[in-house]
């Protein structure tokens, strides 16, 4: 008689699994022991132990039962699946194998499991390659082009929008609350915010509103109330709608982000020019979606930095606009800092329309070029023969200042010429940023 | 949600598709890329395979978004037979390139069919069942903790096991479970 196990009480013995029978039982792979690397469970006890010969009994999580009944074929048949997984109890698994050498049907179905078993592993979770997707696309449209196209200056925002949607994929709901620090200029000094990978894409989203709202998409739920992009996140980040599940923010964020592309596509050129109100100012629609694309890289960058991604920089076509968009804010920036005392006032009176003082700006890198800034007045003509200064930056470092993560004192330029003109225009590259 | 996108959104996107709109494309790519391009790497177990099919079945469906037939299922499950279907001829073609013997060849792309069905099998089945394999399977809890941590009685996560190694197990050839449907032919009448 075999051995000292006994589970199924008395008037039953169970064979020993399989090497009794004459014929040909089915080869029954030793289960993997069950639950020994599994998190501790409160309400059970600690799994059964998995040791040499005899299997002690798994113990029971209610309380102490009476000897079971012998098992009934459809319950060993219910516990087919559990067993292929190794993930019945010691007796079970035993009075399954017994079982198995004498019912032609459930060894049939046993087998079949447990090579389905062998197709489970885990999600290779391969990041995709970013550039698969501009790749792709671009491949389709030489194969047909598109009657209906996204507009070129919409293609930097539809892109970074993919790429962030991309890494929130790969980093999973549990990094969510990760810190995110959000840093940015306000004018004097470096000012920051500690925030959450939740609250930052709350925050894109907030503020992709203002553009939302300017084409007339309905609007999302926290995000009733217009105001400046700083006013209308913090709405956001105040609201109910800032305590849904994170990946609903990613959803309706990601929504949002395919009706803007998809209304724009449709307005066709005419809507480029469209006046979107942030408040203080004004873009034009197509700048907008440079300025979010912008945002939505320098943001997804700092996600990154903080769930520790690599995360590479737009393509360099997209980047050259992004850095265009930024030099031709400066003239315009320039001035606000004189009106508010923030920069000294103007050399030069100069007519509008007439040359004046110029700074010569040079991107290198990819994405990079030439930009010639009028300093005395935005309506001033920037004029090579009145350049009185020179900076070189490198792009992405041009970026880092656009978006206020490195001081203007600190920011890596070669510069060359009149140092107050330099400063000003490095601090008001750095006043571009906000929250 | 993305597994479970309603039909109404299949056959708006494949409308979008036809009128040749971009913004669809797009979201095409966003919603089916990695469907697309884990199951073409499971098939060809190399990144820059599985790429290059990615182009080829996104340019496919883009070129003849009236291939699909909503009636016949979801899009998802007609772009995993587009992706399966052109990774096993890439599949094939490369291995006739090595000059493999016909019989080795078979037997890869028996294993690899079976493979990447059985991936999108997982992928696809309801969400019960893959949260039952998934405690049993990669987090090792035996059936009952399984059933506490998912508050279902004992009786259903034995069920839930067994009825999801049941659908995975038609992965394996035999009955086929997939078939191809014949690829750009125009339609046929009646």
């Amino acid at each position: 008689m075999s051995g000292t196990n006994d589970p199924a009480g008395p008037g039953r013995r169970l064979p020993d699994g399989g090497n009794g029978a004459p014929g040909t039982p089915p080869r029954i792979p030793p289960p993997r022991s069950p639950a020994e690397d599994a998190p501790r469970w409160p309400y059970a006890p600690d799994p059964a132990p998995t040791p040499s010969p005899p299997p002690a009994p798994a113990p029971d999580p209610e309380p102490p039962t009476p000897p079971a009944p012998p098992m009934s074929h459809g319950l060993l048949k219910s516990l087919l699946g559990a067993w292929a997984l190794a993930a019945c109890s010691a007796e079970e698994t035993a009075a399954v194998e017994a079982h198995l050498t004498d019912c032609a049907s459930c060894a049939e179905e046993a087998v079949r499991l447990r090579d389905a078993v062998a197709l489970l592993h885990p999600e290779d979770n391969l990041d995709l390659d970013p550039t698969l997707r501009s790749r792709t696309l671009a491949n389709c449209l030489t194969r047909r082009p598109a009657r209906i196209p996204v507009p070129e200056w919409a293609a930097p925002y539809d892109a970074e929008t993919a790429r962030l949607d991309a890494l929130l994929r790969d980093i999973g709901e549990a990094e969510w609350r990760a810190p995110v620090r959000l840093g940015w200029f306000d004018g004097r000094r470096p000012a920051g915010r500690d925030t959450t990978v939740a609250e930052v894409i709350g925050h894109l989203m907030a503020v992709d509103g203002i553009v939302a709202d300017a084409l007339g998409l309905p609007t999302r739920r926290g995000c009733e109330k217009p105001g400046t992009p700083t006013e209308r996140t913090e709405a956001f980040w105040s609201s109910a709608a800032a305590e849904q599940a994170p990946g609903d923010v990613r959803a309706v964020w990601r929504a949002q982000g395919h009706s803007l592309i998809r209304t724009v596509s449709f307005a066709g050129g005419g809507a480029a020019e469209l006046d979107v109100p942030y408040g203080p100012f004004t873009l034009p629609l197509r700048d907008s979606f440079l300025d979010r694309a912008f945002e939505c890289w320098v943001h997804a960058g700092d996600i990154a930095e903080a769930v520790h991604y690599p995360y590479a920089p737009p393509a360099a076509g997209h980047l050259h606009h992004m850095i265009d968009l930024a030099a031709r804010h400066l003239p315009a920036t320039i001035a606000h800092r004189r009106r508010t005392g923030l920069s000294g006032p103007p050399r030069t009176l100069v007519a509008a329309g007439t040359p004046g003082r110029t700074l010569h700006l040079e991107i290198e890198g990819d994405g990079g070029g030439h930009w010639h800034i009028p300093l005395d007045s935005p309506a001033a003509l920037p004029s090579p023969d009145e350049e009185v200064a020179h900076v070189a930056l490198d792009a992405l470092e041009f970026c880092r200042l656009a978006a206020g993560h490195v001081p203007p004192e600190e920011a890596a330029a070669g510069q060359l010429g009149d140092r107050e003109a330099i400063r000003d225009v490095l601090l008001a590259t750095a006043s571009l940023s906000r929250l | 949600m993305t597994n479970d996108a309603p039909p109404r959104w299949d056959r708006k996107m494949q409308q979008r598709l036809a009128s040749g709109e971009a913004a669809a494309l797009g979201e095409l790519y966003d919603r089916f890329a990695s469907l697309v391009h884990g199951l073409a790497h499971r098939v060809l177990g190399d990144e820059a395979g599985a790429d290059r099919v990615t182009r080829e079945v996104f340019g496919y469906v883009w070129e003849h978004p009236d291939a699909y037939d909503p009636k016949q299922g979801p899009l998802r499950s007609w772009i995993a037979t587009v992706t399966h279907r052109q990774a096993v001829s890439r599949l094939r073609q490369s291995e006739s390139d090595r000059e493999s013997a016909p019989e080795e060849i078979e037997e890869k792309v028996r294993a690899a069919s079976a493979a990447a069905r059985a991936d999108y099998i997982v992928t696809s089945m309801p969400a019960p069942l893959r949260a039952a394999l998934d405690l049993a399977y990669f987090r090792r809890l035996d059936y009952r903790r399984a059933a506490a941590d998912l508050g279902v009685t004992e009786d259903e996560a034995r069920r839930r096991l067994r009825l999801g190694l049941q659908l995975l197990s038609t992965a394996h050839p035999g009955p086929r479970a997939v078939t191809p449907p014949d690829g750009g032919s125009g339609r046929g009448g009646r």
